[in-house]
């Protein structure tokens, strides 16, 4: 039992950091972006290319993270300049981008059992034997570093302007700011995270799939709203911390449901796309955010 | 000053739906002027605001402002020196950020978004300092969220926005429509205080007739996209709500009656 809470424990901390990616889009910039999907596979793909390269895997993470950004730019370019709705903007990026995985890895599936991965680096420089213990290790140093990140970003002349896009991108616009250009950046930042956070898991697990990403919104998601269930009117970094037990809760019902056989693995993402449905329903996620908007997005 | 000169806009243009608002319409406003805005409903007077704010672009004409061409400028490039409140109260202001934040925001207006704080600690106590002759208790909420204000602490609040850094040009959409009464009231009174102590250009729409009479140094009345009436000086001042009505009727009964030629 311990290996199972404890290997959802590691699964739970990297995926959290795709869950914090989809609370920006989703719950910040009030935007539905489905570039998510394929971010997070881009960032394993990315990243998978990299190591069986032999390039180090401080740089490989580093490229997938900035992969991760022109994702999220193509959405923003798509959105804002193209005018296309931000929900389809994010369907094109995600289905172009499945072409552009296959490219990047060459074949649908990548094993990196046997390259350096970060986790074998940091095993190695800290004298474990699992690397679930240094996925544990890694994953909560990530996380406060992006944390730390994103409290500080937020506070930035440019963050208030991200947080008010979300909320009323007119007062925005009526105080000289171009709105289109935060939600870009916005989006880039949010994609950045997500891919941050493939790259981490496909390192974990050992493969990058081209199909590891579908459902990965519905489960960050999922991560987001079990966070806040409980840290609704809590201030910022709270709600951060929230998102990421949610996601380590998320594991661990994951894990429970799986080994107690109540629910067989191949029914896990319809089993998580009901809980999501029912839980948005149940908290009235978005209309009680308070503010009265002239569209939806 | 800001001079409209010869503009034309339609809407849906090309369609069934094309609805022409102004065809060759022209204003010109001095430095200082204090203008109200009335008409009837439909008649063009929040698409002229939208005109001169960038909100929609102009199909021909111009539109100058100090001197400088700015019909072709993007509506958040003029925001930088055209402040402006809308009929909305929700509009104006971000509801999920505090009272200071949203000055903050504000106060960067024409100013780069930068990686620097976004509110410091010595713009806390020049906010305090700001909100405290509204005599709304604003001043000791700074750390509130925005949202939990009224609709008149909220107008009264985007206001302050909007003239934080003195705007070469004041829009005001019917500001105090949504408002009762008394608020109301009190948000015109702001409305005039801080345009009289910055000297601001303004623009005010008003449904309301004896404020049109009792605010600013000029009123211009439309009608069907057009400036049907334009007085300023002892003559606004020696008009009455009466007069209005009547050349309020008149227009429109003129317009009937070409309508009955045509
Ligand atoms: N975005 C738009 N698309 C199509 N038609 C529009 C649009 N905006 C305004 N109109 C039309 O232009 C005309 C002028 O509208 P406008 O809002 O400027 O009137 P107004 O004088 O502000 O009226 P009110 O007193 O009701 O606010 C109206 O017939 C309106 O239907
Ligand atoms: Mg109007």
């Amino acid at each position: 039992m311990t290996l199972v809470l404890t290997s959802a424990l590691a699964q739970g901390l990297l995926w959290s950091i795709l869950a914090i990616g989809i609370y920006i889009s989703y719950r910040i910039l009030n935007i539905s972006d489905l570039t998510s999907e394929s971010s997070f596979t881009l960032g394993a793909a990315v990243t998978a290319a990299a190591l069986i390269r032999n390039v180090p895997p401080f740089l490989a993470i580093c490229l997938s993270v900035l992969a991760g950004c022109c994702a999220g730019y193509i959405t923003g370019f798509l959105h804002t300049k193209m005018r296309i709705p931000s929900l389809l903007a994010g369907i094109l990026t995600m289905t172009g981008l499945y072409s552009v995985n296959l490219r990047v890895m060459g074949k649908a599936n990548i094993p990196l059992n046997q390259v350096t991965t970060i986790l074998t680096n940091l095993s190695g420089l800290l004298g474990f034997r699992k690397d679930r213990d240094a996925a544990i290790i890694l994953g909560v140093i990530v996380i406060l570093i992006v944390i730390v990140f994103l409290v500080w970003f937020l506070n930035t002349e440019f963050g208030f302007m991200i947080v008010a896009t979300g909320i009323n991108d007119r007062m925005v616009t009526a105080n000289g700011v171009n709105s289109d250009r935060i939600k870009t950046a916005g989006l880039m930042l949010a994609n950045a995270l997500i891919a941050l956070s493939g790259s981490l898991v496909s390192q974990y697990n050992a493969f990058a799939d081209v199909q590891m990403g579908i459902g990965a919104i519905v489960i960050g998601l999922a991560s987001v709203i079990i966070g806040e269930v409980f840290l609704r009117e809590k201030s910022f970094i709270i709600r951060l911390f929230g998102v990421v037990a949610g996601s380590i809760i998320y594991r661990m019902i994951v894990a429970f449901a799986i080994n107690s056989s109540l629910v067989n693995a191949n029914d896990m993402k319809l089993f998580t796309a009901i809980l999501v449905a029912l839980a948005i329903y149940l908290t009235d996620f978005t209309r009680k955010r308070g503010t009265k908007r002239a569209e939806s997005k | 000053m800001l001079k409209v000169s010869n503009v034309s806009k339609a809407f849906n243009a090309g369609t069934p739906n094309e609805k022409v608002v102004f065809e060759d319409l022209s204003l010109h406003i001095r430095p200082h002027d204090f203008v109200t805005v009335i008409g009837g409903n439909g008649s063009g007077k929040s698409t002229l605001l939208n005109l001169i704010a960038g909100t929609y672009a102009v199909d021909k004409g111009k539109v100058e402002l100090n001197g400088r061409d700015i019909t072709h400028l993007k509506e958040y490039e003029r925001a930088g020196f055209i402040g402006r409140v809308f009929q909305d109260p929700l509009m104006g202001t971000c509801s999920d950020l505090t009272i200071q934040e949203n000055l903050s925001i504000a106060k960067r207006k024409g100013a780069k978004r930068t990686l620097r704080r976004g509110l410091t600690e010595s713009e806390r106590k020049e906010y305090a300092k700001l909100l405290e002759p509204l005599g709304l208790g604003l001043e000791d909420r700074l750390t509130a969220k925005v949202g939990l204000l009224s609709g008149g602490q909220r107008q009264a609040l985007t206001l302050l926005m909007a003239t934080l850094v003195k705007p070469e040009l004041l829009l005001l959409d019917e500001h105090t429509a949504a408002l009762d009464p008394k608020t109301a009231r009190k948000v015109l009174e702001l409305t005039q205080q801080r345009v009289e102590e910055n000297q601001l250009t303004t623009l005010m729409i008003t449904h309301n007739m004896r404020d049109a009479l009792a605010f600013g140094n000029r009123l211009i009345m439309m009608s069907e996209g057009k400036i049907i009436l334009d007085i300023s000086g002892e003559e606004k001042k020696k008009a009455t709500v009466k007069d209005l009505l009547d050349l309020f009727e008149k227009s429109n009964g003129e317009i009937n009656d070409q309508m009955f030629l045509s």
